[in-house]
């Protein structure tokens, strides 16, 4: 075992999309049982400086294998189709239509029901998307189209904080 | 010669000694120390049986000191010169603070942490906690009749920020103390209530002290203690709750305030009153204000009505942790409530509404915190042979670094489970520069301006490049004590250019030296006399960890290696017998060097055994 494995390697798991989230999160908590610095408080600098190298690899490879967008990027790059999502920005003319609809009607919600109902909208596209991209990366071969995908699921990601932060300040002047 | 050391019968020599640690909660308004004795944590009192220190340094003639109960009866005779509340100054500026007007202090403002001007001269925070610390140490010290403690595991608040971190370890160390570790009040609270009740699952800890607001949520799996997220204000609790019902009474009595007296006394019939509304429908709030005694009868509908829009600030905050956890209320299968301030029917009626369950008061909310990093400590000594608990915390707060036009560029997201490191990459602004500045922040706000600088720091001798060429690579990490450090390598051209900071709000290494030389806290001895104990004990922990680690793993190294192990073992041991602080440095570092190799060793063994345990139990 070395800190360069692979996430997948070092967690025990197939090299795949779908993921055994109770099985992800058991296998973190016994490696950080193993590897936390806590574990090695009275053996010294090195002992602890070590731990710590392993602590962050563990908790690295959590983040990335739990988050189902990072968990089918990392395994595109894996398989060598790179995301490069700064500069292809190429995509469908559907979904950007659909993108510019979603902001408009972000801009519009004035109270906090209107911003949920666009919230639920968004989860459900999203839910859809996902459930695609998994086909793609885990019964067929084509990784180029895994990672236009990637790139869409990132669009939307990156509106949805956009919602949250909203909601943050609706609720907090409610 | 030397006579050999014979055990008893069916008694191994026992490498781990019990070694005395402890917890403290260092609070707003009082602190505790606590430890595990015959296996349950339990709080340490004072000559006079009392658990809680009152959180009051009361700073006398010819550098003496009241510290606790003494200075707190104190406060208003002497309201200058008695600090109280000071943890809301940890690692804050003046600035940071606000308005200070009803405050009976002198201020001083200085950059980074304020100070406080008393008759002994000039006080940071930091000293203040020290004393704190330093007595509740000495207690701890008295009750185990010992001198030598093997170490502390000291409590912050979840929303601490690094600085407020950093100063509250430096008063640790100030006070004598071997920091095992910074750990956050609600998780050291969900610890103690989770191994006393045997509770598994997801459970809320709502921790409203004397002068900040914690909200976390933990998943609680067979020892292990997991915070899924947390959230809060580190300047919002019962002292708010007092300023409010202060200003209020004050108004209503037609009367003003203007002498550190009279602010003081205002205060504490503020607090007395609201703490007898618990019980009460009404009570009196009495104070002699500008050498006259007032009197103002304040109704329970009262206060709540004071109290409500502090209090709503908590909801909403809980409500936001739950977003972040992505988590539903009815998810929650126990609210846990912690802080003195929590005794307010208000608080309890208004947090069980928003969870739809019932909170639970079955712990003592001012003692929970110091039982479970007492639990903690017992733990990290290497006390609790098997089943120790595992504590996985998170950072509260994003760090990130300033971008062009004042714009922060997050590289670490809050509730990042600790320790954590993330690097990114930035570039060049113009042609040609050589130099990068880098300004490290923390906080959720878009702009600089809205977040907490922690450090700035300047990158030198990037080879001259076209703008947008170099690679700046720029590297965040967080350490289990939710340290932060920061380092930057320029990689593009091959040349290195690389920084690291740390940090530090608290004292410069000076600073404490002078601290210690001035007879500070009655610390034992000199600087010198100090340090050679430290390097000491030092030895003695490494060399018997060095010991124990070949027993249980010795398997590992082959017969050479292993003499070699056991050789920097013994020097180190024989090094910690003698008197010379360098010699014992040099064969620590020698032991670190030479057990490099076996401790990856045993790491890779633990992975190993981790992964093996799993796949036995799919079969």
């Amino acid at each position: 075992m070395q800190l360069g494995d692979d996430d997948f390697t070092l967690f025990g798991l197939p090299k795949q999309y779908a993921m055994d989230r109770g099985a992800l999160d058991a296998q973190w908590r016994r490696l950080q049982a193993e590897v936390h610095p806590d574990r090695f408080a009275g053996e010294g600098a090195s002992a602890q400086r070590l731990a710590m190298q392993w602590a962050v690899r563990v908790n690295e490879a959590y983040q990335r294998l739990k988050d189902p967008l990072n968990r089918a990027a990392y395994l595109c790059e894996q398989r060598g189709a790179a995301i490069d999502a700064e500069r292809n920005t190429a995509m469908p003319t559907a979904f950007l239509m659909q993108q510019m609809q979603w902001r408009e009607a972000l801009d519009d919600a004035t109270d906090l029901a209107a911003v949920e109902v666009l919230d639920e909208a968004v989860l459900r596209t999203e839910h859809t998307m996902f459930a695609t991209l998994a086909a793609t990366l885990d019964d067929g071969a084509d990784m180029a189209a895994g990672a236009a995908q990637v790139r869409a699921l990132m669009f939307v990601a990156r509106f949805r904080q956009d919602i949250t932060r909203r909601l943050e300040v609706l609720d907090a002047v409610r | 010669m030397a006579l050999l050391q014979i055990s008893e019968p069916g008694q191994a020599p026992d490498p781990h000694q019990r070694r005395v640690a402890v917890g403290i909660d260092l609070g707003t308004t009082h602190s505790l120390v606590a430890a595990v004795r015959h296996g349950v944590p339990e709080c340490l009192p004072d000559a006079e049986g009392r658990v809680l220190l009152p959180s009051v340094v009361r700073y006398l003639e010819g550098g003496r000191r009241a510290i606790g109960h003494a200075a707190r009866a104190a406060q208003a005779e002497d309201a200058e010169n008695t600090l109280a509340s000071v943890k809301r100054f940890m690692g804050r500026s003046l600035g940071d603070v606000g308005d200070t007007s009803k405050l009976p202090y002198r201020f001083i403002d200085k950059p980074g942490m304020l100070a406080i001007a008393t008759r002994d001269g000039e006080k940071s925070p930091v000293e203040f906690s020290a004393e704190i610390l330093a007595t509740l140490r000495q207690r701890a010290e008295d009750t185990f009749d010992t001198d030598e403690l093997f170490g502390a595991v000291v409590t912050v608040p979840a929303y601490f920020d690094d600085a407020q971190r950093q100063a509250t370890k430096d008063a640790a160390q100030l006070a004598g103390l071997n920091v095992l570790r910074l750990i956050s009040e609600p998780t050291a609270a969900a610890l103690a209530y989770g191994l006393d009740h045997g509770s598994e699952g997801l459970y809320a800890v709502y921790d409203l002290g004397g002068g900040t607001f914690d909200i976390s949520l933990l998943r609680l799996t067979q020892g292990v203690f997991e915070v899924v997220a947390t959230g809060g204000d580190a300047a919002l609790g019962g002292d708010d709750i007092d300023h409010a019902l202060a200003d209020w009474a004050l108004a209503d009595a037609g009367a003003t305030a203007t002498t550190p007296q009279g602010k003081r006394n205002a205060l504490v019939a503020a607090r007395a009153a609201k703490e007898a509304l618990s019980d009460a429908d009404s009570a009196a709030w009495a104070a002699d204000v500008g050498g006259r005694e007032r009197q103002v009868a304040v109704t329970r509908a009262r206060l709540e009505t004071l109290a409500r829009p502090l209090i709503d600030r908590t909801l909403a905050a809980v409500r936001k942790v739950l977003r972040d956890a992505k988590v539903a209320r009815d998810e929650v299968q126990g609210v846990v409530m912690v802080g003195g301030s929590t005794r307010m029917p208000l608080v309890r009626a208004q947090v069980s509404e928003l969870f739809g369950r019932p909170v639970l008061t079955d712990v003592n909310p001012d003692e929970v915190v110091a039982l479970g990093a007492a639990v903690q400590a017992d733990a990290l000594a290497g006390n609790a042979k098997d089943g120790a608990p595992l504590l996985l915390d998170v950072i509260a707060l994003s760090l990130g670094l300033e971008t062009m036009g004042g714009l922060v560029e997050r590289v670490i997201e809050r509730n990042s489970t600790i320790p954590v490191a993330k690097a990114q990459e930035f570039t060049t602004f113009k042609d040609g520069q050589t130099a990068m500045a880098l300004h490290i922040v923390q906080g959720e706000r878009e702009l600089v301006a809205d977040c907490r600088s922690l450090a700035r720091f300047e990158l030198r001798g990037i080879p001259p490049m076209v703008a947008g060429a170099a690679r700046i690579r720029v590297t965040f990490q967080v350490d289990a004590d939710g340290l932060l450090s920061v380092s930057a390598r320029e990689q593009a051209s091959g040349v290195e250019a690389a920084v690291v900071v740390k940090p530090s709000y608290g004292l410069a290494e000076d600073d404490i030296a002078r601290m210690l030389k001035d007879g500070f806290a009655h610390a034992a001895g000199d600087i010198a006399a100090r340090s050679l104990r430290e390097a000491r004990v030092e030895a003695e922990r490494l060399s018997l960890a060095t010991r124990a680690a070949l027993a249980a793993d010795g398997a590992l190294l082959t017969a050479d290696e292993r003499a070699a192990v056991e050789a920097l073992a013994a020097d180190t041991e024989q090094a910690g017998q003698g008197s010379d602080t360098a010699a014992i440095e040099a064969a620590l570092e020698a032991l670190g060097a030479g057990t490099e190799a076996f401790a990856a060793a045993r790491m890779n063994q633990g992975i190993r055994q981790a992964l093996a345990g799993r796949r036995v139990e799919d079969v």
